[in-house]
């Protein structure tokens, strides 16, 4: 019995610039978030929070903080991953993002930024995680 | 939910807190069909009970055009299970199970983008399923090894073959594995950050 067969595609050129807006009469092909962003920075920007983007909260939630902030607060008294909060109050990531934007702005958590793949690996973390994977 | 409730409050169990001293975290997606194993896999390797992410995209309804004219829309929630292993009192690696189809990637920023590495779980049932997925890792220059999910009726092919029919480069790692045990999800882990590892001793760009 004979499996199927793929072919083995290379490395894309980087991506062509979007077409200018309006150029398909306004409408996106992209499926469009539900959750709207609110309460961001003047730039309407999120903070650039990955799923592992580590949280640590520097203080006790103020009086001004909204129920959810408060949460988010009380959960990373101790170092969490912005996927775990998002698990634990079950928000979409993309609500938890704006949270951690919002409570960054007011300087009321830290974020201990993730390590991410380079062009060429780090191989002192590789090792340590081959150890630490060894240790299971 | 009630956020002003805070005896009902969730949270993780004081033993699944991470240490103060927790400075980064690193990740590595398990892609695969639906049903090919990938929770089973974060489940028998994590420290924490898997816990699930979820993001909502709406979708504008296609080839739907009612009397009015107005477009259907219809929001679609995809899940993302994941796990946690702590590597050293600093480092810590999350494992994410992720459906195969791209179109929900773009969903968590950088999930592929970031991550060290991908496991690509495959079944020899439906092979075909995990095709896509390794030519969308392949264009993005994602490292990634094949693990087959052993299956009790799945077909068993010669790794030559299999290898022929996945259009395998020679040097990216394929190995057979029991999702369901720990020790056996550990060890695709390792090959796979042992493959990484032999990118950067060649330091060739993933």
């Amino acid at each position: 019995m004979t499996p199927p067969r793929r072919q083995r595609r290379s490395p894309a050129p980087p991506p062509e610039p979007p077409p200018p807006a309006g150029a398909e009469g306004g409408r996106q092909k992209n499926p469009e978030r539900l959750y709207v962003v609110a309460g961001a920075d003047e730039d309407g920007a999120r903070a650039a929070v990955d799923l592992v983007t580590l949280i640590v909260a520097h203080a006790e939630p103020p009086p001004s903080a909204s129920p959810e902030q408060a949460a988010l607060l009380r959960l990373c008294s101790a170092p969490l991953s912005a996927a775990e909060l998002s698990a634990y109050l079950s928000l979409p990531f993309s609500a938890i993002t704006v949270l951690i934007t919002e409570l960054l702005a007011a300087e009321l958590v830290q974020a201990r930024a993730p390590i991410v793949r380079r062009a060429v690996p780090d191989r002192s973390l590789l090792e340590a995680v081959m150890h630490g994977l060894q240790r299971l | 939910m009630d956020f002003n409730g805070s005896d009902t409050l969730p949270g993780p169990r004081t033993e699944d807190q991470l240490p103060h001293t927790a400075q980064a975290a690193a990740k590595i997606v398990i892609v695969g069909g639906f049903g090919v194993g990938k929770t089973t896999m974060v489940g028998s390797v994590s420290e924490i009970r898997p816990l699930t992410t979820e993001e909502t995209m709406t979708q504008a309804g296609i080839g739907i055009d009612d009397n009015y004219g107005s477009e259907t829309k219809t929001a679609t929630t995809v899940a993302m299970d994941f796990g946690r292993i702590s590597i050293t009192e600093q480092l810590v690696l999350y494992l994410f199970g992720t459906p195969g189809q791209q179109r929900f990637w773009f969903l968590w920023n950088g999930l592929f983008e970031g991550a060290l590495g991908a496991v690509v779980l495959v079944d020899t049932r439906r092979l075909e399923v995990s095709f896509d997925v390794m030519g969308r890792l392949e264009e993005r220059g994602v490292p990634f090894v094949v693990a087959v999910n052993s299956f009790p009726d799945a077909p068993r092919y010669p790794i030559a073959e299999l290898r022929q029919a996945l259009d395998l480069a020679e040097n990216i790692p394929m190995v057979d594995c029991d999702v369901r045990r720990r020790a056996s999800s550990r060890d695709v882990l390792l090959t796979l950050v042992r493959f990484l590892h032999s990118l950067a001793l060649t330091g060739s760009p993933s």
